[in-house]
């Protein structure tokens, strides 16, 4: 359990880390490096070289953009979930950010890092395609980004090329004054690896219609699924019409097997989670306008 | 490479490999054996430390990353040589260790636990040590053991509210809790 031999670099800008990526295809970025560093210990990975990306200045912070918040890439996800601008504007982040791995990893892993490392079933890239967020890139070339759907491809990969490396994520503030979230998942226990989970955001209107839905699933295929579940707008989010929508969608979704869940069980479960997510996330809208009417 | 460390108040140097890990450099260069080393990748939690205050597995860090960090492992707890603090006092009182393994990375998990709440509920509790394996003791006596703790740090004059502050004074340029809006309370002594 002891890593092979690298080197270690800390560059002191952006810029000159892409450079260092660029120039040598054996060579890897690092942050919070808590899927990294165990990668490293068994061996499964050996770059020769590691950048040190924690202390860019360039990938620090969360900031508002109009319809956006940009949560830089070093952001630590223990710090991400305290942050008072994501419970605001990005609930959907806030509510699955308790579910990634343990205390001490959120103390170290990044969300940035979560979404170049790309685990099926993780969270915050559930939330990053669910809710259609840009991944911002740094690139010897300059600053460039694409849609989370274009972003993964499969486990553990991502359309990111050498010399480039995840600057923030873009995640898209809905305007809505009645928005709603829901998220469940399934695991052997708590903070482990999902076997499947699903979140859904939902906006009411006065009346309780539903005017925007997203939902997505985790964990069930090789990477998170956005699901479109637009029969639903304008309806008021009825079981039947629900289950109706989800089953339309959820039924035929590619699913993964293995040692722990079979595909049809990770199928089952997340149809059955993506009902119950946009239930909650229905409840939880529709109990804001009454909080807001008393 | 050399790195310079703060570790339990004191700075101290080492002449390291890149691939040494935080939890190595305490343990060979420092003799603070009390992080143990466990799975070595990340899952036991037997090598918990505190960086800023907060839990952190040494094992899934590397001693080059780690300057200009306070780093706090077990031996940094007591208030003096051959006295235990609070919550090592209390795991020993409730049985809250048996073979003794995962007991550092235990209290430190508590010990930043109780840093921010005085009144931790149950589920507090085990969210907090819930990155901490236990193989031997069982977790009923190591909760326990915490609440026991944290009874005692409420009712301890070592908790007067003029000792009690809330905040940093001023994070550090580059510290961990540099980012962190709310920081958490801090007891002084």
């Amino acid at each position: 359990m002891k890593p092979a031999p690298f080197e270690y670099i800390r560059p002191q800008s952006l810029a000159e880390a892409c450079e260092l990526l660029a120039g040598d295809e054996d060579a890897r970025a690092i942050a919070g490096g808590q899927t990294l560093v165990p990668m490293l210990a068994m061996r499964l990975a050996r770059p020769a070289k590691l950048i040190d990306i924690m202390r860019l200045p360039e990938l620090a912070g969360i900031r508002q953009q109009e319809n956006a918040l940009v949560v830089g890439a070093t952001t630590r996800q223990a710090v991400a979930d305290q942050d008072p601008l994501i419970h605001a504007q990005v609930p959907a982040l806030a509510r699955v950010l308790p579910w990634v791995g343990h205390p001490p990893t959120r103390n170290r892993g990044t969300v940035g890092g979560s979404i170049a490392n790309a685990d099926p079933s993780a969270e915050i890239p559930l939330v990053a395609v669910t809710l259609g967020a840009e991944i911002m890139l740094a690139t010897p070339d300059g600053p460039s980004s694409m849609t989370a759907d274009d972003f993964f491809i499969g486990p553990m990969l991502t359309t990111i090329a050498p010399g480039e490396c995840v600057s923030a994520v873009k995640f898209p503030v809905w305007q809505h004054k009645r928005i709603g979230v829901g998220f469940y998942e399934v695991s052997a226990r708590k903070s482990d690896f999902a076997f499947a989970s699903a979140l859904a955001q939902v906006a009411l209107d006065e009346d309780g219609r539903c005017v925007d839905i997203a939902l997505g699933v985790g964990g069930v295929g090789d990477r998170a699924l956005r699901l479109d579940v637009s029969p639903l707008l304008g309806t008021r989010l009825d079981a039947a019409s629900v289950a109706e929508a989800v089953h339309a969608v959820a039924s035929d979704m590619d699913a993964s097997s293995d040692l722990h869940a079979s595909a049809s069980y990770r199928r089952r479960v997340a149809t059955t989670l993506a009902r119950r997510a946009i239930e909650q996330a229905r409840a939880e809208a529709g109990a804001r306008a009454l909080k807001g009417a008393a | 490479m050399k790195v310079e460390l703060r570790v339990n108040g004191i700075s101290r140097t080492a002449d390291v490999e890149p691939r040494k890990t935080l939890l190595d450099t305490l343990r060979e260069n420092f003799l603070l054996n009390g992080a143990h080393a466990g799975c070595e990748h990340g899952v036991c939690g037997a090598c918990t430390v505190l960086i800023d205050g907060e839990p952190v597995r040494s094992c899934l860090m590397f001693a080059a990353q780690a300057d200009g960090y306070e780093i706090t492992t077990i031996e940094g707890l007591a208030p003096a040589p051959g006295e235990l603090s609070v919550i090592q006092d209390a795991f020993c009182e409730t049985h809250g260790l048996q073979c003794g393994y995962c007991t550092p990375g235990m209290i430190l998990s508590a010990h930043a636990l109780l840093q921010h709440t005085h009144t931790p509920s149950r589920e507090e509790i085990v969210e907090a040590i819930s990155g901490n394996i236990c193989r031997c003791t069982g977790y009923g006596q190591i909760v326990e053991a915490v609440q026991f703790a944290a009874d005692r740090l409420q009712k301890s004059s070592i908790l007067r509210p003029e000792q009690v502050r809330r905040g940093h004074d001023a994070p550090k340029e580059g510290s961990l809790d540099a980012a962190k809006t709310g920081a958490p309370a801090e007891i002084v002594r």
